[in-house]
């Protein structure tokens, strides 16, 4: 009995070390604006990396990173291609305020939204906002929370360096 | 118990000479497996303060931590969280007292069908009916304890079937939740109709049951009791319209002091928006409708449903943290509207950066009850009509103006109007109902791409509760990751000398 116990350990800490070559985009169920469903395993952008944005309408510095960005977007994008997942957890309270403010402060970005929680807690996020970046195989190879007046630029930097074929550490 | 070890044992066997079997298959299927975790502790360190009604805090540091840990390799994951509460910050729910693993899952995905066994979060519409859900930050956990299904049965078609019992706390309530769920997307299932159609409709049923033994010696209690829910999305072009409704067969409880009327509620919103333009109007009413896997809890503990708050969540400390708003369970008549436009650049209110107007409108009201003799109506308790409304509980109307003033100033300027009734929402009778003017201006200021400077001054006055209050808040920032704030809140206008104190 005692051995059989450890090779289940040791099949664990193969797992574990294996898990850190490959961390892709875990599968959950969100929706979009018109209230489908949308499985994020398919989040893609063409081998261009993307970032992924957890916020909320009731968030201050959530709004204000992702308007700052809204700036610079179009910019972003053309040097770039990076694409923006901005993942709403607004609940039942707030959801259907979500497509009037995206629209009204004209975001370009690929908006969902995340009411139970379901893809929030698969990415590991506690509070917003949380922000993922994936190079163009897939991989989240890097990600912040909070946010800081001017933080968008370290993201930008960091997006250049993987649209250019370089890693991040 | 031995037989049982024998049989574990066995079946590890068997699991392991599978594995070896197909050593090269299982190799594979490592490789696509990962860990994810996380880990997040808080503390704080108390101390007396008598001006303010502080109380001594005899553990003087309390911490509230969590470490989340999720496998997930294809279809199959598994995961848990252990939360650890010794004893918890103030503020949080004094129910979490301990250590302890409160959530694991295991949960497997093939083709259309979804299957998990532990615990798991969920929601069905908006909630009226079903929603288990989890907010760490404020204590807020009422997760299923059972077995989900979930089934995709035809295209646009998904089914859901649960049962478990709810979390509250360290342990789970007495109730046995049941619920069944079915979705259906239109324009899939239809594809051919609704080819080519602008018109996009979704429509859902629910039906959740609880069943709780009756142990009441003064009443005969219902141990079953059903709630359903139908819910209908329809959105053409840039308009959505979202209607549910949700009917609850008699349930007496301590919430609706044990009267065996029925509940219902009804929920419409519509939202219409295009670049630069959004709108949102709502309405909703809630007639006890207070749903719970044990019918002698209060507070927040083990709710099955969700009755969203239809006022808008504030940010800035003044106005979210001292007269906030949430559903009054029993009954509640709401409605709001928002309004968020966009004026263009080179528009006269617009000037040479643009600006972003919101302007939010929200009210809530008791329902107008009149109350019915007990003896000849089976303890119904009172009867109301849809047409008109009770006291007022609560009222908001806010303006937001965001400006950017040139490439380094930007500012948001709030102005808001809150109407508060202290004695329904706080239960503090004969309490005044609190009138209050809410002024904040935020100004970012950034001196360079790394550093910035941001200020917020809040000013609330009222006549009532504690007086006027002011908050400043000066913040500097040092992109990435650097950020060093002096936040006071000063209740200068409180009628008691002593209590005008800079906290």
């Amino acid at each position: 009995m005692k051995s059989l116990f450890f090779t289940a350990i040791l099949c664990f800490i193969t797992a574990t070390s294996i898990a850190q070559q490959a961390d892709k985009i875990p599968s959950a169920d969100v929706n979009k604006l018109d209230g489908t469903s949308f499985n994020t395993a398919d989040i893609k952008n063409d081998g261009k990396p993307i970032i992924i944005n957890f916020w909320a309408t009731w968030c201050s510095p959530c709004k204000r990173e992702l308007n700052n960005i809204a700036e610079m977007y179009e910019m972003w994008q053309e040097e770039t291609g990076v694409k923006l997942v901005a993942m709403s957890i607004d609940d039942a309270r707030n959801m259907a305020k979500v497509a009037p403010y995206v629209n009204g402060k004209g975001w370009e970005y690929d908006v969902y939204i995340d009411p139970n929680g379901d893809f929030k807690r698969a990415m590991g996020v506690n509070n917003v906002p949380h922000t993922f970046l994936v190079d163009g195989e897939g991989n989240i190879v890097w990600q912040h929370n909070s946010y800081v007046e001017g933080d968008e630029y370290e993201l930008f930097e960091l997006v250049k360096k993987l649209s250019e074929g370089e890693k991040i550490d | 118990m031995s037989k049982k070890c024998h049989f574990w044992t066995l079946l590890f066997i068997l699991f392991i000479t599978s594995i070896n079997a197909n050593a090269q298959q299982f190799e594979e299927m490592m490789s696509r497996g990962q860990i994810k975790g996380n880990f997040q502790f808080e503390s704080q360190f108390y101390r007396e303060d008598t001006i303010i009604g502080a109380e001594e805090v005899p553990e003087r540091i309390r911490s509230n931590s969590f470490l989340n840990l999720i496998y997930s390799n294809g279809g199959f994951s598994a995961g848990m969280r252990y939360e650890s509460y010794l004893p918890p910050l103030l503020g949080y729910p004094e129910g979490y007292q301990g250590n302890g693993i409160m959530y694991r899952f295991a949960s497997y995905q093939k083709d259309d069908l979804s299957i998990t066994v532990g615990n798991f979060y969920e929601q069905f519409g908006t909630g009226l009916v079903l929603r288990t859900y989890e907010e760490r930050g404020l204590g807020y956990d009422n997760a299923l304890d059972g077995v989900r299904l979930k089934y995709k049965v035809y295209d646009g078609i998904r089914l859901t079937a649960l049962t478990g019992r709810q979390r509250i706390f360290f342990d789970y309530g007495e109730g046995i939740v049941r619920g069944f769920d079915a979705d259906i997307n239109l324009n899939e299932t239809f594809s051919d109709f609704f080819e080519g159609s602008k018109t996009r409709i979704l429509l859902g049923g629910s039906a959740v049951s609880k069943y709780q033994a009756d142990r009441n010696s003064q009443f005969v209690l219902p141990e079953n009791v059903a709630t359903f829910g139908g819910r209908a999305s329809i959105t053409r072009g840039r308009f959505n319209f979202y209607a549910e409704y949700a009917y609850k067969v008699n349930d007496p409880s301590a919430d609706n002091e044990f009267i065996y009327k029925p509940g219902e509620a009804l929920l419409l919103q519509g939202t219409y928006s295009q670049k630069g333009l959004g709108i949102l109007v709502s309405a909703k009413r809630n007639d006890n409708m207070s749903f719970r896997s044990d019918r002698t809890e209060g507070e927040q503990n083990l709710l099955i449903n969700y009755m969203p708050a239809l006022t808008k969540q504030h940010t800035y400390n003044l106005l979210a943290t001292l007269y906030p708003y949430a559903t009054q369970l029993n009954g509640e008549v709401a409605f709001q509207a928002d309004l968020i436009y966009k004026f263009d650049k080179g528009t006269i209110l617009g000037g040479d950066r643009g600006m972003d107007i919101q302007v939010n409108y929200s009210t809530a009201n008791n329902i107008d009850t009149t109350h019915l003799n007990d003896e000849f109506t089976f303890r119904q308790g009172y009867k109301s009509s849809y047409f008109s409304v009770g006291e007022v509980y609560f009222k908001d109307f806010n303006v937001q103006l965001t400006k950017r003033f040139s490439s380094k100033v930007k500012g948001i300027f709030t102005y808001a109007n809150l109407v508060y009734n202290q004695d329904i929402i706080e239960g503090k009778p004969g309490a005044p109902t609190v009138y209050a003017d809410i002024a904040i201006a935020d100004i970012t200021y950034r001196l360079d791409m790394r550093n910035a400077l941001r200020g917020e001054f809040q000013h609330l006055s009222t006549e009532q509760d504690q007086g006027d209050w002011a908050t400043l808040l000066v913040e500097y920032t040092y992109a990435p990751h650097w950020f060093i704030a002096i936040q006071d809140q000063y209740n200068y206008g409180n009628s008691e000398k002593e209590k005008q104190t800079l906290l």
